[in-house]
């Protein structure tokens, strides 16, 4: 985005045109354009597939918040027993088949030998 | 004489006629056209554009299923920061704020970053950015940038060792102001690679070069250089956002891959960019302050819709205060932003902002 407060800025383009993040798939679609270098349309629908879903509810924020909970690979708000963080981000990277370079390294560190 | 209340600029407000919009749209897009040799807005793009400008809502968006990415720029200095980063001055440290965009504000990624924001101030402290960045990636779930600026004017005198070219070239020393600024981007993509790779081995999902070419196209250079050896050693992102519409030839001779960069547009940036084996662009449209809002977002996505067009990897136009048709003024009314945001993703056809 740019520079600018946080209510003219992030809240503001957030609400015109932004996918929602983890209220929604805004995070995965965003991984495929990260990882792949996919442009939106192809990274949308690669996301849709892996979640068995449309294209359009991937901004669906019930669609997303109901199948983010079933999947747990964390949820909007705060739910006891979800998984967070690494947790969250390691099923994310099974789920989309790509590599997250902090999951491996936390994964390396949980099973190295001592 | 019905009027339309909307923005200059500089964020003053405006009443304009449908006429005077129109003309505005249409004296926009030519602009841009003219100056970047791309064609102009279709005539159903300027309607749309009309239609915008002229609906009485305060918060417009885009059509549901056309929402776009958003990566920020800048971490959370808007949150913590003071005013020379539009900062509200709230006493939440990084980790905390970065929470807060995650989880209160639904931003799809994220970055860390120092409040001075640029690479060399980095260096020195590049432990204490890891140990904020590994705190961060492992609370989070969104991908997680680190960003910063090249910034070479930092590498030249009073503040670095190398001539400063401002001085040099009115004294007549144009091959001096060029080997110093030669010199200042070996040392500049040096800091880049090295801080980039620091947090790779931290885990950080991408990297990110801000407002790029600031000092012009010496500094465009040193960050193509630093893309290529870290697209080629490492599984960063990269992320290349630039500083201006146009690159500044304060150098005027170099080169990338046989493009000389000085004078180049978003739609030419972006192939250099993706040659250097970045993952996404964003581009920058300069506001004119003294024209019409109207003018400034029909200018701006007309030079971004071509970038788009002329890109393989992911657009993220830049829609800060001051860029991307946004109103250069400390508080960007929000129905400015909102038009502008939906012009980039309905006109500009970008990936993200």
């Amino acid at each position: 985005m740019g520079s600018g407060d946080p209510f003219g800025m992030p809240v503001s383009h957030a609400l015109a045109s932004g996918m929602g993040g983890i209220r929604t798939a805004g995070d995965l679609v965003a991984r495929m354009q990260l990882h792949r270098k996919m442009r939106l349309p192809e990274a949308k629908r690669y996301v849709a597939e892996k979640l068995k879903v449309s294209s359009i509810d991937l901004s669906d924020e019930v669609a997303m918040r109901e199948l983010r909970e079933e999947l747990d690979i964390g949820v909007i708000t705060s739910v006891p027993g979800a998984a967070r963080g690494l947790a969250a981000k390691a099923r994310i990277a099974r789920l989309l088949e790509i590599e997250i370079a902090s999951v491996r390294i936390h994964q390396g560190k949980a099973e190295a030998g001592f | 004489m019905t009027t339309y209340r909307t923005r200059m600029g500089d964020g003053h407000a405006v009443e304009m006629s449908a006429d005077e919009l129109r003309r505005d749209i249409d004296a926009g897009t030519e602009e841009a056209a003219d100056r970047g040799k791309i064609p102009a807005l279709t005539e159903s793009e300027r309607d749309y554009l009309f239609d915008l400008f002229t609906s009485p809502a305060r918060v417009v968006g885009v059509e549901q299923g056309h929402e776009v990415i958003l990566t920020d720029d800048g971490s959370v200095n808007a949150l913590y920061g003071a005013q020379s980063s539009s900062g509200v001055g709230v006493p939440v440290s990084r980790e905390m704020g970065i929470r807060v965009y995650e989880r209160a504000f639904s931003m799809d990624t994220m970055e860390v970053g120092h409040p001075d924001y640029s690479y060399k101030p980095v260096k020195p402290i590049v432990a204490l950015e890891q140990q904020c960045l590994e705190s961060v990636l492992a609370a989070t779930i969104i991908p997680m940038y680190y960003g910063a600026m090249p910034n070479l004017a930092l590498y030249a005198k009073p503040d670095g060792p190398f001539g400063n070219p401002a001085d040099l070239m009115p004294q007549g020393k144009i091959a001096e102001a060029r080997e110093a600024q030669e010199e200042a981007a070996e040392v500049c993509r040096r800091d880049m690679v090295y801080v980039a790779r620091k947090m790779a081995e931290s885990g950080a999902d991408g990297i990110n070069f801000d407002t790029t070419a600031s000092a012009g196209d010496a500094e465009f250079l040193a960050t193509l250089q630093a893309v290529e050896e870290l697209a080629k050693t490492t599984d960063l992102s990269i992320e290349v956002g630039m500083a201006a519409e146009f690159v500044l030839g304060m150098h005027g001779k170099v080169t990338y891959d046989g493009v000389r960069l000085a004078g180049l547009y978003p739609h030419q940036q972006v192939k250099l960019v993706e040659k250097a084996g970045a993952h996404v662009f964003g581009p920058v449209v300069n506001t004119n302050t003294r024209r019409s809002s109207a003018w400034n977002v029909s200018r701006a996505v007309t030079f971004v819709k071509a970038c788009s067009e002329a890109a393989t990897i992911p657009v993220h136009a830049n829609v800060g205060i001051g860029v991307g048709g946004v109103p250069m003024c400390e508080t960007p009314p929000v129905s400015m932003v909102t038009r502008a945001s939906a012009a980039m993703v309905e006109i500009g056809r970008v990936d993200g902002l």
